[in-house]
C-alpha cells in the first residue's frame, strides 16, 4: 500500500480554509444516525468526544480510568501555546508554524503544521468560553510566558496546573454531552482491539475493568485518543496505566506505525532513588530559566557528594563545571530539551554523577545564584542600601518562592532536601512520545475509517516538540481539526444504518482477546509484570534511549524478543479474568510494550542519522552535536506489520519542504 | 538520601472481594522499606511479595503518581491521604512513619462511594453530579469571542483557579463525618460563580448539582471543616459558604 | 430546570433553619442572660426587682410573642437537628476501623448532636424548675419588707390585703388585683441544692460547645464567609461562646455560695 497524505493543495496558509470550504459535510439529521468510538479522554480525546457529539453524532467515549477527568493530560504543568500576539512581540502563526518545525528538527509535515498554529487562537478563545481560569495580569487580560527558548512570550498558563484546567474544560464539554446522552461513557473499560469490517474500522472489542467482561461495540468511525507509549520504559513521567495497547492493536490491524524511536527525554525531573522506583516525577521547564546547571569539576568531589561527604555548596565556584554554559555559551543553561538531556547524560556517564543511586546519575539545579541576583534587587527597590548577607538571602528566596513556591515544594515532599538552601538534583527522563500511528491530514490512519489524535499520532512535532505544545496539539485536533475531517469521512456512511456486532468479524477480534487474556492467566509462571516491564525498561534506557549506536540497538532488539518469549514462558498473572484484575491488566499492556519495544529499536537502527530525539552516536559532529541527514532521511518511517516486528515493512513517507529551509540547529 | 534506615511496618489492609462480599482487616509484616519510597510504591513491594507467595495482590486506583489525577484515595492511619498534609497519597513518603509502626489502610467510606475491591472504590457518583451542571453550554465551534473581550479581574480570576484547582480525589468525602460532598460540589460552583461566563446559568447549575449530590446520597455538611483540612489541594470551605449563598438567592428566585 | 418543591427537603435548606433557629435562640439567651443578672442584686430591692422583671417577662404580650417565637424555634431547631443526623448517618453505613477525626476538626463540631441533647434535658429540667413551679407550682408571694402585706402585681403594696389560694388580692372581701409571686425565692431555695447547681454548671459547659461550633457554623450555613469578615466572626463567636455560659453558670454558683 503506498501513503497517500491527502494534503490539499495550494499555498501553505490556504490549505485549511480550502480543503473545509470543499468538503462533505452531513446533514443533522444524518449525524444522529452516526456512531463514533472514541478512545481515551484525554485532551485529543475528550475534546472530540464532545465535538462531535456537539456535531450531533451518537459518540461512546472510553477510558480505562474510573473517571474521563483523570487521562494523563492533566499532569501537564508548563503552558499551551497559541499564537495570538496579545504581547504584541512579534508573533504570528508563521512565527509558531517556523518554530515548531524547526524545534522538530525539521521531521514533521508542513501542512499539518501550519494548520495546528493556525487554529492555535481559536482554542484560547473556546477554553475562556468554557471557564477555564488562565493566568490573567492586574488589568483583567490574559498573561502570557515565555518557553523553551522562542523568543515570544505565547504561552498562556494556569500556575503550574494548565493540563489539568484544559482538560477539565474539556470534561465539562463532555459533562454537558453525557447529560443529554449524546456522549455513552466507558470508564473503567480498555480496548482490546478494533473490528475491521471490509476494510474500515467499525467498532472495538473492550474490557471491562470491574467485571471482566468482554464487550463488542461498533460505530461507524473509531477515533484513537489513547496518549503516547512512553511506559516503554517502565520509568518515565507518564502515568502508571499510560500505555500502548490500543495503539498497537491498531497496528496490529493495519495502521502503520510512524517514527516510534522519536522520543522526548526531558531534562529537569527527580532522579531515580532506587530499585523500587515506580515513577519519575517531572518540573516544570521554567525552572531552567533561574536554576544554573552543573556538577562538580573533579571526580573526587562527585564521589564525595555521592558519599555524602562532601555539601554540594561547600565546592568552590572553581571547582564547579557548568557544562550547559560552558558549550553552549550563548543559550546556555536554555538549550531545547534534547541538548540539555544529552549533556547531562554525557557528564554522568563521565563519573561526575551527584546522585547515590545504582546509576549515579543526576546533576544539580541550582538557585543560589539566582536567590542573590533576585535578593540585591529586591533589597534596591525596598531602599535597603545596606542589606546583610542574610536579609539579601531572605528577599532572594521569598522571589523564587513566588516564582517556583509549588515546584520547590514538590520537590521537597519527595525528596526531603531543602532546595533553597542546597542546590535540587536533577536528571532526564522519558516524558513524551513524539511518534504514534501514521496519519494523513485528515489525522486518519492508513485504515479507513480509523483515526488518531493527539500524542497517539506522529503528525506534528517530528523529531523533537516544543514545551507548551502537547496540549495545543491535543486539543487543536479534537476541538477543531478532527470534527471536520471526519465529516468528510462519515458523509459516506449516512445509508449504512447502524452496524451490527452479530457479525463473523466482531466474533473472530472477541475470541482473539479472549484467548489472549486466558494465555496470561493460565500461564502459572513464576515472575510477576512488573518484572519483565523493568527489564524492559532497563534495555530500552541503556540502549534505546538518549543516545543509541549500532551495536546497542542490535543487542537491543535481540534482548528484548528473547525477554519477550520468556514473559510468554514464565510471567505470573494472579486472579481470574471475569473479575478486576489490576495484574491482568498490566500483564497486556506489557505485552504490547514487548512487542512495540522492538520495532522502537528497529526504527532507531534504521534512522541513521540524529535529529531532535534521536541521537545516533554514530552521527554527531566534531563537537558531539546532532548530525541530521536531509537528504537521506528526511521522510516519516511508516512500519507496517505483518506478523511479529521483526518482520514489519518499512514504509517512506516522503516529507517536502516548499515553505521553510532546512537549516542545522544551533545554540551555541 | 538513601541511606537513612530502613522500616519494618504492620500493614493492616482492608480486603474485600468484590461490591457484594464481604471485607475484612488483614494483617501483612512488610520489612525494609526506604523512608525514600512514597507510599504506594510500598504498596507494590506487598504486591510483589503477594504475588510471590501465590496470593492475590491488592487492589488500589493510581494512575499519575504525581498528585494531580485524583486517582489515588486511600483512608491511612485514621485519615485520607493519610497524615501529611497538602499531600495525595501517592506523594506520601515513606518517611512520614516510624519503624515498627502498625499502619491502617481503608478505603474510603461513603454511600455513593461503594467498595469495588479492597481500597478500590466506585466514585463515579462525583461525575454525575458533574453532568448535572458542570459546564458552561458553550459549543466548540471556534467561533467564540476573543478571549479578551471580557476582562476578568485578576482576584476573582485566581479565586475560580483555586476553586478549580479540585482534583476529585473524595477526600472532603471521606474525611467528612457525614460524607458529605459540599466541598466538591462548592468548588466547582465557585469556580463558574466566579466568572463572568459561568454566571449565566449560575441559578440552574447550584440547585442541579446540590440536588444530585444529595440523591448520590451525601450527607449534609456540618461545618466542621475536616474537609478543608484534609484536601490535597487545600481547597478552602469558603466555596461552602459561596454555594450556600448562591443556592439561597437561586432558591429565592427561580 | 428546577423543581423549587423539592428543593425545601435541601440538606442546604435544612442547615438555613438550623442556622436561622440558633442565631434567633442565640439572642434569646443573651437577652434571657440580662435578665438573670438582676439574680446578683441582693436584699429586699433585688428580690422586688427580679419578681417585677418576672411579671414583665409573663404578661407583656410582645415578649409572649417572642416567647413563642423561642418555644418554636427550640422544637424547631431540636426537630430539624435529629432529621439532619439521621441523614448524617444514613451518608456512612460502613464506617472505618480506625480513624481520627481529631485530627482535623474540633471535637464540638463532631457532637453538636449530643450537646444538642443534653441541652434539650437541661431545658426540660430548668423549665419544670421554674417555669412550671411559677405558672402551676405552689409558689408563695411577694410580701412586703416587714413581711406584713402582699404586693400586687404591678409592685404597690397591698396593705392589710390578703391573698387567695389562687392569687387574688382580696381587701375587705374585694377583689384589688392579682399578687406577685415569689420567683426570687423559688430561685434562692433552689439553687442551695448542690445536685441542681451542678447539674446547671455542666448544662452550661455543653452550652459553650454547643455555641462554639454553632456560632460560626450559623454564618457559614447561610453563606457569610468570606476572607475578609470570617477571622472577625470566628472571634466573636468564641467570645459568645465562652462569655454568655460562663455568667448563666455562675449565678447559680453564686447562689450556692451565698446561701451556705
Amino acid at each position: 500500500m503506498s501513503l497517500d497524505s491527502k494534503i490539499p493543495k495550494g499555498p501553505l496558509k490556504d490549505k485549511w480554509t480550502n480543503y473545509k470550504n470543499n468538503i462533505n459535510l452531513v446533514n443533522p439529521a444524518n449525524k444522529r444516525n452516526i456512531d463514533v468510538i472514541v478512545i481515551g479522554t484525554g485532551l485529543a480525546g475528550g475534546s472530540a468526544a464532545a465535538t462531535l457529539a456537539e456535531l450531533g453524532y451518537n459518540v461512546k467515549a472510553f477510558c480505562y480510568q474510573d473517571s474521563p477527568r483523570r487521562a494523563h493530560s492533566i499532569a501537564a504543568q508548563g503552558g499551551i501555546n497559541a499564537a495570538k500576539n496579545y504581547q504584541g512581540d512579534g508573533d504570528s502563526t508563521y512565527r509558531l508554524f517556523y518554530d515548531t518545525i524547526k524545534g522538530g528538527d525539521y521531521r514533521s509535515r508542513e501542512a499539518n503544521v501550519y494548520r495546528l498554529a493556525e487554529v492555535s487562537t481559536n482554542i484560547i478563545d473556546q477554553c475562556v468560553a468554557q471557564g477555564v481560569p488562565f493566568a490573567r495580569d492586574y488589568g483583567g487580560l490574559l498573561d502570557n510566558r515565555s518557553f523553551g527558548g522562542v523568543l515570544v512570550s505565547r504561552t498562556f498558563y494556569a500556575k503550574g496546573q494548565t493540563g489539568q484546567q484544559l482538560l477539565l474544560g474539556a470534561y465539562s464539554a463532555m459533562n454537558r454531552q453525557i447529560a443529554k446522552g449524546k456522549i455513552e461513557m466507558f470508564n473503567r473499560h480498555e480496548m482490546l482491539d478494533v473490528v475491521i469490517v471490509d476494510g474500515k474500522a467499525r467498532g472495538i472489542i473492550a474490557r471491562n475493568l470491574v467485571t471482566g467482561e468482554i464487550e463488542r461495540h461498533s460505530a461507524h468511525a473509531v477515533v484513537l485518543g489513547s496518549g503516547g507509549y512512553g511506559n516503554v520504559f517502565f520509568l518515565s513521567t507518564n502515568a502508571m496505566g499510560s500505555n500502548v495497547t490500543a495503539a498497537w492493536k491498531a497496528h496490529k490491524k493495519g495502521a502503520y506505525f510512524a517514527n516510534p524511536c522519536y522520543t522526548q527525554i526531558h531534562p529537569t525531573c527527580i532522579p531515580v532513588h532506587g530499585t523500587q522506583q515506580s515513577k519519575l516525577t517531572l518540573m516544570s521547564e521554567s525552572l531552567r530559566n533561574d536554576g544554573r546547571i552543573w556538577v562538580p569539576a573533579k571526580l573526587e568531589d562527585a564521589e564525595a557528594v555521592r558519599k555524602g561527604t562532601l555539601k554540594p555548596t561547600a565546592i568552590k565556584e572553581e571547582d564547579r563545571d557548568y557544562y550547559l554554559e560552558r558549550r553552549y555559551p550563548s543559550f546556555g543553561n536554555l538549550v531545547p530539551r534534547d541538548v540539555a538531556s544529552r549533556a547531562a547524560k554525557e557528564r554522568c556517564d563521565a563519573g561526575f554523577g551527584v546522585v547515590d543511586n545504582d546509576t549515579n546519575e543526576g546533576v544539580f539545579l541550582d538557585f543560589a545564584a539566582a536567590i542573590q541576583r533576585y535578593g540585591k534587587e529586591e533589597a534596591l527597590v525596598k531602599g535597603i542600601s545596606d542589606a546583610s548577607k542574610e536579609e539579601i538571602t531572605a528577599l532572594g528566596e521569598k522571589v523564587i518562592e513566588t516564582k517556583y513556591g509549588n515546584l520547590f515544594d514538590m520537590y521537597k515532599q519527595i525528596t526531603d532536601d531543602n532546595p533553597y538552601k542546597t542546590p535540587m538534583r536533577i536528571y532526564p527522563a522519558v516524558h513524551y512520545t513524539m511518534g504514534g500511528l501514521w496519519v494523513d491530514y485528515n489525522l486518519m490512519t492508513n485504515v479507513e475509517g480509523m483515526y488518531a489524535i493527539g500524542e497517539a499520532n506522529f503528525s506534528d512535532h517530528g523529531a523533537n516538540r516544543l514545551g507548551a505544545s502537547a496540549l495545543m496539539q491535543g486539543l487543536a485536533d479534537g476541538y477543531f481539526v478532527l470534527p471536520y475531517t471526519i465529516g468528510d469521512y462519515l458523509a459516506n456512511d449516512i445509508r449504512t444504518g447502524k452496524i451490527s456486532t452479530d457479525t463473523p468479524e466482531f466474533e473472530a477480534a472477541e475470541k482473539k482477546a479472549t484467548d489472549e487474556i486466558n494465555k496470561l492467566i493460565n500461564n502459572n509462571g513464576t515472575k510477576a509484570v512488573d518484572y519483565f516491564h523493568k527489564k524492559l525498561g532497563l534495555i530500552m534506557w541503556n540502549k534505546v534511549g538518549m543516545s543509541r549506536t549500532t551495536e546497542g540497538l542490535n543487542e537491543a532488539i535481540a534482548e528484548i524478543a528473547s525477554l519477550r518469549e520468556e514473559f510468554y514462558k514464565d510471567v505470573r498473572v494472579p486472579g481470574e479474568a471475569n473479575e478486576l484484575n489490576q495484574e491482568l491488566e498490566k500483564a497486556g499492556r506489557v505485552a504490547d510494550f514487548l512487542e512495540l519495544g522492538e520495532l522502537f529499536a528497529r526504527d532507531a537502527l534504521e534512522r541513521e542519522e540524529s535529529c531532535g530525539g534521536h541521537f545516533r552516536e554514530e552521527y554527531k559532529t566534531e563537537d558531539g552535536e546532532a548530525l541530521r541527514r536531509d537528504a537521506e532521511f528526511a521522510y516519516v518511517s511508516a512500519w507496517e506489520y505483518t506478523g511479529k516486528p521483526s518482520d514489519a515493512i518499512l514504509h517512506k513517507d516522503k516529507l517536502d519542504f516548499e515553505n521553510v529551509e532546512l537549516k542545522t540547529r544551533s545554540y551555541k | 538520601m538513601s541511606a537513612a534506615k530502613k522500616l519494618n511496618l504492620t500493614l493492616k489492609v482492608w480486603r474485600q472481594k468484590n461490591g457484594n462480599a464481604k471485607g475484612s482487616l488483614e494483617t501483612y509484616p512488610l520489612k525494609d522499606i526506604s523512608p525514600d519510597s512514597s507510599f504506594l510504591e510500598m504498596l507494590d513491594i506487598l504486591n510483589s511479595e503477594l504475588i510471590n507467595k501465590g496470593d492475590s495482590p491488592v487492589s488500589f486506583d493510581h494512575d499519575c503518581r504525581e498528585g494531580i489525577c485524583g486517582s489515588c484515595s486511600l483512608y491511612i492511619n485514621g485519615e485520607p491521604h493519610g497524615p501529611s498534609r497538602l499531600v495525595t497519597t501517592c506523594q506520601l513518603h515513606m518517611r512520614s512513619f516510624e519503624d515498627g509502626e502498625t499502619i491502617y489502610i481503608e478505603p474510603f467510606r461513603a454511600k455513593a462511594f461503594p467498595v469495588i475491591k479492597d481500597l478500590m472504590v466506585d466514585r463515579s457518583a462525583f461525575d454525575r453530579i458533574q453532568h448535572a451542571g458542570g459546564y458552561i453550554s458553550v459549543n466548540t465551534s471556534g467561533n467564540t469571542q476573543d478571549a479578551n473581550a471580557i476582562p476578568i479581574e485578576k482576584e476573582d480570576a485566581d479565586e475560580a483557579f483555586y476553586s478549580a484547582a479540585c482534583i476529585g480525589c473524595g477526600a472532603c468525602v471521606a474525611a467528612c463525618k457525614n460524607a458529605s460532598a459540599s466541598l466538591f460540589v462548592a468548588a466547582k460552583v465557585s469556580q463558574y460563580a466566579l466568572l463572568p461566563q459561568g454566571k449565566i446559568e449560575a441559578k440552574d447549575r447550584v440547585l442541579n448539582m446540590v440536588k444530585q449530590a444529595e440523591k448520590e446520597g451525601f450527607g449534609p455538611c456540618s461545618n466542621t471543616g475536616a474537609c478543608e483540612v484534609e484536601c490535597p489541594k487545600g481547597i478552602s470551605i469558603e466555596n461552602i459558604a459561596r454555594m450556600n449563598r448562591e443556592f439561597l438567592s437561586a432558591s429565592i428566585s427561580k | 430546570m428546577s423543581e423549587s418543591k423539592g428543593l425545601l427537603k435541601s440538606h442546604i435548606v435544612k442547615k438555613y433553619w438550623m442556622a436561622f433557629t440558633g442565631l434567633f435562640l442565640m439572642l434569646f439567651l443573651t437577652g434571657h442572660l440580662a435578665g438573670n443578672l438582676q439574680l446578683f442584686l441582693t436584699g429586699y430591692e433585688g428580690q422586688l426587682q427580679f419578681n417585677e422583671y418576672a411579671v414583665f417577662m409573663t404578661t407583656n404580650p410582645a415578649v409572649k410573642l417572642l416567647s413563642y417565637v423561642t418555644y418554636i424555634s427550640i422544637l424547631f431547631h431540636a426537630i430539624d437537628g435529629i432529621v439532619i443526623s439521621m441523614a448524617n448517618r444514613k451518608a456512612r453505613p460502613d464506617g472505618y476501623a480506625y480513624s481520627k477525626p481529631g485530627k482535623n476538626s474540633p471535637w464540638s463540631s463532631r457532637n453538636m448532636g449530643i450537646l444538642g441533647t443534653i441541652i434539650l434535658v437541661y431545658i426540660v429540667v430548668h423549665m419544670q424548675n421554674f417555669w412550671y413551679e411559677y405558672k402551676f407550682g405552689k409558689t408563695e408571694f411577694m410580701m412586703s419588707e416587714d413581711g406584713l402585706s402582699p404586693l400586687l402585681q404591678d409592685g404597690t403594696i397591698a396593705e392589710g390585703a390578703t391573698v387567695t389560694s389562687t392569687g387574688n388580692v382580696m381587701l375587705a372581701g374585694e377583689n384589688i388585683g392579682v399578687a406577685m409571686k415569689d420567683l426570687y425565692t423559688i430561685v434562692m431555695e433552689g439553687f442551695a441544692n448542690p445536685i441542681l447547681v451542678v447539674f446547671y454548671v455542666l448544662a452550661m459547659i455543653a452550652m459553650g460547645f454547643h455555641l462554639i461550633h454553632g456560632f460560626q457554623s450559623a454564618f457559614q450555613s447561610i453563606g457569610l464567609r468570606n476572607k475578609k469578615y470570617s477571622p472577625a466572626i470566628i472571634k466573636i463567636g468564641y467570645a459568645f461562646a465562652v462569655i454568655v455560659p460562663l455568667l448563666f453558670a455562675i449565678i447559680p454558683v453564686y447562689l450556692f455560695i451565698m446561701a451556705a
